[in-house]
């Protein structure tokens, strides 16, 4: 077994590995915890592949950021989660029931496949001689630049939304009130009193 | 040697486990969104392998694009979360159930 082939196994291995205890961990921390062992060894799949810019984006992105989010949301919310996992044994006949159906169906799909012939005269963007990364860029940045456009803009949307959907004015605790700081006047404010020696007020 | 289908196989088990885990936890929404992220990385991968052995770049564009799509999708869901959680107090899926009429 050749260097590549060893690190495809264990990549793969710890793919599955990790998909696996992410769908069955007790504790949805520790779900998160295996999820990002599952997109690490995929960002070393995609470095095997020669995607070395996408292995990368995964790692940041995905590791950094997103699950990241879903560490601080499965942390913060005080949710109760034995009783939810209780339940899974109810679910656990039909979700094998139909894992099998779809995997069995893959094998069906995976028995018998062939490219089509003159299928490498269709290749769209020749990988080339060009680092990765370079040609990646060139092709996002002038073929499919409007595409890159809206993606930015369905990430704002997203943020904007968010923003928007968890947003809330609390009413019981007390804020400060910019308006109100700024409109008083020292006519309002301050009270001359006139005091007799020898007396408080 | 290492070809397409191994690569293929491994996308196809972590889409299946993430089928899986979608029925496994019916209750619980945040193991859901995991398992949707799964889903999405085996579609990755297979965007990527692809894109790796007929040697046509469009692929990896495309998993850009998917990788786009799911960060917005996990923003948006974890935030429709916790504000159903701060409106019920569980993230039961069956609980949700306040629009019907």
């Amino acid at each position: 077994m050749t260097a590549a082939a060893f690190t495809f196994y264990l990549f793969s291995l710890s793919v599955l590995a990790g998909g696996l205890m992410t769908v069955l961990a007790r504790n949805p921390v520790h779900s998160v915890l295996w999820l990002i062992l599952t997109f690490i060894s995929a960002a070393g799949l995609f470095v095997l592949l020669g995607a070395e810019f996408v292995a990368m984006l995964l790692v940041i992105v995905y590791v950094g950021a997103v699950m990241v989010l879903f560490l601080f949301v499965t942390m913060m919310l005080d949710v109760d989660f034995a009783t939810l996992k209780g339940e899974m044994a109810r679910y656990m006949p039909l979700a094998l029931f139909i894992g099998v159906v779809i995997l069995l169906q893959f094998a069906v799909a995976y028995g018998s496949w062939a490219i089509a012939p003159g299928t490498e005269t269709r290749v769209a963007a020749p990988a080339g001689a060009m680092e990765n990364t370079r040609a990646l860029g060139v092709l996002l940045y002038d073929r499919y630049f409007l595409l890159f456009q809206l993606a930015g803009l369905v990430l704002l949307v997203a943020m904007i939304g968010a923003i928007v959907l968890t947003l809330r004015h609390r009413t019981d605790i007390k804020r400060q009130d910019v308006i109100a700081q700024m409109m008083r006047d020292p006519k309002t404010a301050i009270e001359m009193l006139d005091v007799k020696p020898g007396q408080g007020l | 040697m290492i070809g397409l289908e191994h690569y293929l196989m491994v996308a196809g088990a972590l889409f299946v486990i993430g089928v899986f885990g979608l029925f496994l936890n019916r209750k619980n929404v945040i193991i859901m969104l995991m398992s949707l992220e799964l889903i999405l990385l085996a579609v990755n991968i297979n965007l990527v392998s692809f894109s790796s052995f007929l040697g046509d770049l469009i692929g990896q564009v495309f998993t850009i694009f998917v990788l786009t799509v799911a960060a917005a999708e996990a923003a948006i869901g974890l935030a429709i979360l916790v504000l159903f959680f701060r409106n019920r107090g569980t993230i039961d899926v069956e609980d949700v159930n306040m629009m019907k009429g």
